[in-house]
């Protein structure tokens, strides 16, 4: 980490972004104990661990930006400045969710905010927001976007094909890879070859690859990579190196005859908790006092339960919504 | 009216769309030269910015069309050839036919794919399917087939106003046929399903490049004394099911010509949404005029051989007449 002097984020910059985190955190925690109650109706994959990279790249966006996302996309939704609330209430497959309930933890998407949605296809999102992209260069009011994936993604063909047309157009794009360290239930190492950022060579295209658990990193090498995008000069991939601290889904105890991870690995990644390691920044630098941390933490537990208790006041959609929403 | 074939009634159509709307721009493989030249002379119209050659990279064309339509634009995605549309598969079966489904209504997504199908110019399996009913099954798109030029102008226009993707297939063998197409601006509704010959003694469904031949068979029979109803569907999906029930009502005799294979074929489909809506008229069993299930071949005579003609298709009709 570098000094708060050498950085261009302010203490409130950073207790943002320590909000932001902790919101994704909390809120996710509290979806995994759901999930265990039995209270929620369908799978969700959590990116306890992954906070750092969502909220580091979206706090350079505004609502004209655009993001697509993952079937991990609960951290994107709330990071891009969706609403806890709809989030929640959708993940429970209620009519006052996001989507209606018609989508659920997989597709959470709020176009009014730029974000495409969560994707439940691997790579999904890729071309979306080269899409999207496409829109914004021919808008020109310099908005970006912006396409999460993780390394399992980048396997994918589209990822070459996104690489290509968008460095031959200047797409306004920026290819955000979350290496978690699993391509599902598969070690990265052993369906891999060679680094991922490596992969935006051959097209021209500038790349980095960032401590993905350092949320400061994380913003500074999207600051750079947003502000190229914003200036008409083309997409940038950022390879943001993290770990999935959770299963890649709730439910995989259920059905995993053995183990395809260690505790210690585990345990030696959790100490690299991109959350704690920003208020140890903070406390380090004196950057802000323990009762500010600690006050956040109240605000968000406040705004957890709001959720959760929206989501459980909302009713389920009506049997005849089924039929609903295929055509305009 | 104007004599036009049907290569330049698309084109008029997506140059009259283009004018009209600044929002809707165009892109795929080769559109700036135009192979087909449905394209021709509209980057020249219209400029890069609208009209871009995209690399042939079909797994993000079709999924940027949706990307593009749901930051608001009206995407054309030129796919050239039908058969291409498997390989960009993914953004259009999981992502354009679902997105505003399964995010309960929030957008529109206004996009046309569009490309050449269909056999009968030796172009082998690869580029020569009928792949319309593989599109129909997956709700959430619009599937269309014009089967002439005045049809193909004013449905594609349609298909470029609509709010819904929309996979706007044009016969690769009937891009050089002349019509009479309106002077006037005009526009076909999706969904609406066209007479083109009436009759009272039995119904000719016939889809797309089908069209013609039917027509033919019904003029053959008509000199037998047998009065022929022939309707064009024009759109798969959605079906303009009523027209041709209330047909079916009428003459009891049905007869589907569809150059799908025969499994799952739109005919299939017809025959049964039919047989359910006209069941206490018909008088005979419903038959389908389908190409076997196997590849479309490379040799003219084998090419030939599997594809309907106005003998096959008279054929059918005759043996619905017997009892």
């Amino acid at each position: 980490m570098r000094t708060p002097s050498a950085i261009n984020l302010s203490a409130e910059d950073l207790l943002a972004l320590y909000r932001r985190m902790l919101l994704i955190r909390r809120i996710e925690e509290r979806l995994g104990e759901d999930f265990k109650r039995g209270d929620l109706p369908g799978p969700v994959h959590l990116y306890i661990g992954e906070e750092a990279v969502a909220t580091g790249v979206c706090a350079h966006l505004t609502d004209a930006d655009w993001i697509a996302s993952t079937h991990r996309g609960h951290g994107h939704f709330l990071a891009k400045g969706g609403d806890p609330r709809l989030l929640v209430a959708e993940v429970y497959g209620r009519a006052g969710g996001v989507c209606r309930g018609m989508g659920g933890s997989m597709h959470v998407a709020d176009f009014s905010k730029g974000i495409l949605g969560a994707n439940g296809i691997v790579g999904g999102g890729i071309a979306l927001a080269v899409g999207a992209a496409l829109a914004a260069q021919l808008d020109r009011k310099g908005a970006v976007s912006v396409a999460f994936f993780g390394d399992g993604a980048a396997n994918q063909g589209v990822l070459m094909e996104a690489l290509n047309v968008s460095a031959l157009w200047k797409l306004p794009l920026v290819l955000v890879c979350e290496n978690n360290g699993f391509s599902e239930f598969s070690p990265t190492a052993t369906v891999t070859v060679g680094a991922i950022a490596d992969r935006a060579k051959p097209f021209g295209v500038p790349s980095a690859a960032v401590d993905g658990n350092d949320v400061i990193a994380v913003w500074q090498a999207a600051d750079a990579a947003v502000r190229r995008a914003r200036a008409g000069e083309g997409p940038t991939l950022i390879e943001c190196r993290t770990y999935r601290l959770r299963g890649h889904v709730e439910s995989e105890a259920s059905f995993l005859a053995g183990s395809y991870r260690n505790d210690e690995e585990v345990a030696a990644w959790a100490k690299r908790d991109p959350i704690a390691r920003l208020a140890g920044y903070l406390d380090e630098h004196g950057l802000a006092p323990a009762s500010a941390r600690e006050a956040i933490e109240a605000e968000i537990a406040a705004a957890v339960a709001d959720a959760v208790a929206f989501a459980t006041e909302s009713p389920y959609p009506p049997a005849d919504q089924a039929r609903q929403f295929m055509f305009a | 009216m104007a004599r036009r074939r049907m290569i330049q009634a698309i084109n008029e159509a997506l140059a009259e769309e283009m004018a009209r709307d600044p929002r809707v721009i165009l892109f795929g493989e080769d559109v700036e030269i135009s192979i087909m030249g449905d394209t021709r002379g509209l980057h020249a119209t219209f400029g890069p910015d609208r009209v871009r050659n995209t690399p042939i990279c079909e797994t993000v064309m079709t999924g940027m069309a949706v990307g593009a339509a749901a930051a608001g634009y009206r995407p054309i995605c030129h796919m050239m050839y039908g058969n291409f549309l498997y390989t960009g598969m993914d953004a259009i079966a999981n992502q354009a036919a679902k997105l505003r489904y399964m995010t309960g209504g929030q957008i529109k997504l206004p996009l046309v794919y569009m490309g050449v199908f269909g056999a009968g110019r030796s172009s082998a399996a690869q580029h020569s399917d009928a792949m319309h009913p593989v599109f129909m099954n997956l709700g959430g798109i619009k599937v269309v087939l014009p089967a002439s030029p005045a049809d193909a102008k004013g449905l594609l226009k349609s298909a470029i106003r609509d709010d819904n993707p929309v996979i706007f297939l044009q016969a690769a063998g009937r891009g050089g046929e002349a019509g009479e197409v309106p002077e006037e601006e005009y526009t076909i509704p999706l969904g609406v399903a066209e007479v083109k010959r009436p009759g009272r003694d039995v119904t000719l469904v016939a889809i797309g490049a089908m069209v013609r031949p039917a027509l033919r068979a019904a003029e053959a029979l008509a000199g037998e004394g047998v009065a022929v109803e022939v309707i064009d569907p024009r759109t798969l999906m959605p079906l303009d099911a009523e027209t041709i029930v209330a047909s079916v009502r009428r003459t009891g005799r049905l007869v589907v010509v569809d150059e799908a294979r025969d499994t799952c074929s739109a005919a299939s489909h017809i025959v049964a949404v039919a047989t359910e809506g006209a069941w206490g008229a018909l008088k005979a069993a419903p038959r389908r005029v389908t190409v076997p299930d196997v590849a479309i071949p490379y040799s003219p005579p084998l090419e030939k051989a599997l594809l309907p003609d106005p003998e096959r298709i008279a054929a059918a009709v005759r043996a619905t007449l017997e009892r």
